[in-house]
């Protein structure tokens, strides 16, 4: 049985990242046919490194990523803080309201946004309001819940009495905020800024919907690449996407085993003198 | 005595209109160590973060100095905590924790590193600057949440239950350290716990309450010797109660029979609660005793037997270092300064009889009071 299921997770490994190692063995090879290895090259790489137009694209997307998870992570956690004051049933009900998005199908979410602005568009007597504004609030939009759901966990684990710890010591609550609750949601910020980054950075569908040919993400302007044959130079991107995407990942989740062993730690403890 | 420093004039607190404190009047007196004693729930708690400004009184007032401060946030009171669960900044140091408040009323460092190192010494914690709060014992904690509190000079210090979480040994040196700090500091204490013990050994002052009421204001021995109603003397010690009629001054009859007694005052034929401390009580042989009655158990509990004696199907609990054997008939003898009169309250009836009485009594006692108060 054990061994059935050893071979059976070997197997779902391998269907999850062969598609990778595939891109990555492509990225490297000097023929034009994925089918055959024809030699190894660099070559690719330095022709992405040269196609000023995909490098912009990639800028974009690095733009929106980092504006929309900055705005979403201060919106977020302080959503997360006012959702936390709340009593009991109120509470739960906010929290499932935030939640529904992100289950909510991109498609419908897409089509919702687009028709919204559109909507404001005509109120404005405008006709090019879809671009870097829209898909802006868009992915702030969709990254809020991400953020919240990171930072919520992190406040309901504090100690409530060092809030009152610190107001006891003299500071203002809003200086309470800054030099001691701050620190201890820390963890969940940062890990839903990051959730937050990744999301945005890769979000096709909705994005799609949302922007106009003024201001094209690499996801979009990628999705038009289907309808011609694919540069290879393109397979040497989506190499160093995905690789920068598994470093973030492998901090984020040091970085929450870091923190688990402290909480552990400060558990351990406090148990030890609860007798 | 000293001067009044804070006063709480009908104090009342409701959440959602459940009433936890009931029209709390009480004065407490510059440098006194005064102690809110009473069961999980009595409004303790409550009370002590009404004055530390952590909640707004439903009606009634805070005074502090002769001023009212109902409306005056917590980080403005000259008042500092030392909380139940210690909670010290797990981010900072055992200095930086200590330092906190006077960073945030901006001494100059060096005044900060003079009085943080004072501190320190005081709670002796020297050498452990440095030292993460997470890595210290629940001891080494509690002398940093004490510090942290203390080098802001407060003119008041709080502390809810701070030796809960302590084991017994640790507790006992603490309590001691709490009172040569009071003292040594000339600050007011004001102290909440629910151990007995711990609130005869180091108060001024001890205030009883229970459902949200004073019960009784008072030094340590007479808070002890003369409890106001038999839920103070059941709560302060153990106490045997029983129903009794005042005939006139200086006799009360119970169990059938006049005792000369130390009280007076009372209506002529006022039926009262009559206390008897398990302490008190002279076994005698079944001849010579008052009353007469038979062993139904006994425990040994170190310094002394918890003799359960059988008087006419009413059962006491009776101290004593003579070993009397389960089912022996024995007598005792009452001097008139081992029986004490209270008036009927709400408590009559309530406590004093140890008919359930068993050997695990004091576990069952320990485990309700381990249960974290709101």
């Amino acid at each position: 049985m054990r061994k059935v299921n050893r071979v059976f997770t070997a197997l779902v490994f391998i269907f999850l990242y062969i598609p990778m190692i595939v891109l990555a063995v492509a990225s490297f090879n000097k023929g034009t046919d994925i089918a055959v290895f024809s030699g190894f090259t660099f070559d690719q790489y330095k022709e992405l490194f040269r196609d000023k137009h995909l490098l912009s694209l990639l800028g974009n997307s690095v733009i929106i990523a980092v504006l929309s998870s900055l705005v979403a992570t201060v919106m977020g956690t302080a959503a997360a803080l006012g959702i936390h004051s709340m009593r009991g049933r109120l509470r739960s009900a906010v929290m499932t309201m935030t939640n529904i998005p992100m289950t909510n199908p991109e498609i419908v979410t897409g089509v919702s946004m687009a028709l919204l602005f559109a909507f404001v568009g005509i109120l404005l007597r405008t006709n090019a309001v879809l671009g870097f504004w829209t898909l802006l609030i868009a992915h702030i939009t969709f990254n809020l819940p991400y953020v919240i759901l990171n930072v919520m966990p992190k406040l309901s684990q504090m100690d409530p009495d060092l809030t009152e710890a610190a107001l006891d010591l003299g500071c203002t609550p809003v200086q309470a905020f800054f030099k001691v609750v701050l620190h201890e949601i820390m963890p969940g910020i940062l890990s839903g800024a990051l959730m937050a980054f990744t999301m945005s950075l890769d979000d096709f569908v909705i994005s799609y919907f949302v922007t106009g040919s003024g201001f094209v993400t690499l996801p979009v302007e990628i999705y038009s690449y289907t309808k011609k044959p694919i540069q290879p130079k393109v397979y040497a991107m989506f190499t160093l996407i995905f690789i920068t995407i598994l470093l973030l990942m492998v901090v984020m989740n040091l970085m929450q085993a870091r923190d688990k062993t402290k909480r552990k730690k400060a558990h351990g403890l406090q148990k030890e003198v609860g007798r | 005595m000293s001067q009044e420093l804070i006063r709480l004039t009908n104090l009342v607190m409701e959440f959602d209109g459940e009433r936890i404190l009931d029209s709390i009047n009480l004065y407490i007196n510059d440098k006194e160590f005064l102690t809110l004693l009473g069961p999980s729930g009595c409004g303790k708690t409550t009370t002590l973060r009404v004055i530390g400004g952590f909640l707004t009184p439903t009606s009634g007032d805070v005074l502090f100095d002769g001023k009212r401060i109902n409306d005056v946030p917590a980080y403005q009171r000259k008042i500092n905590t030392v909380f139940q669960r210690y909670a010290l900044f797990p981010h900072l140091d055992v200095y930086d924790n200590i330092a906190f408040g006077l960073r945030i009323a901006k001494l100059s460092e060096a005044e900060i590193d003079e009085r943080v190192t004072e501190m320190l010494e005081i709670v002796s914690l020297k050498g452990f600057e440095n030292r993460k709060v997470t890595s210290l014992s629940g001891g080494q904690q509690q002398r940093v949440a004490i510090a942290r509190a203390l080098v802001n000079r407060p003119k008041v210090l709080l502390l809810d239950e701070p030796l809960g979480a302590l084991d017994l040994r640790l507790r006992k040196d603490m309590q001691n350290e709490l009172k040569r700090i009071q003292q040594a500091m000339g600050i007011t204490f004001i102290y909440v716990t629910h151990d007995q013990e711990e609130a005869l050994t180091m108060s001024d002052t001890i205030v009883v309450m229970d459902k949200g009421k004073i019960q009784q204001i008072g030094k340590p021995e007479d808070i002890y010797n003369e409890p106001k109603n038999a839920f103070v003397a059941d709560f302060i010690g153990e106490s045997n109660i029983l129903d009794g009629v005042m005939l006139e001054d200086y006799k009360v009859k119970f169990f059938g029979r006049v005792f000369s007694c130390v009280d007076k005052g009372f209506a002529p034929n006022e039926p009262v609660d009559v206390v008897i401390r398990p302490e008190d009580i002279d076994i005698v042989s079944a001849d010579e005793g008052h009353l007469c009655g038979t062993v139904t158990s006994v425990t040994f509990k170190g310094v002394h037997y918890d003799t359960i004696v059988d008087f006419k199907g009413f059962k006491w609990l009776i101290q004593t270092t003579d070993f009397c054997p389960e089912g022996s008939h024995i007598g005792i003898r009452l001097n008139p300064e081992d029986i004490h009169i209270m008036h009927k309250s709400e408590y009559s009836g309530m406590f004093g009889d140890y008919s359930s009485y068993s050997a695990e009594y004091d576990e069952i006692a320990d485990a309700e009071v381990t249960e974290d108060e709101e």
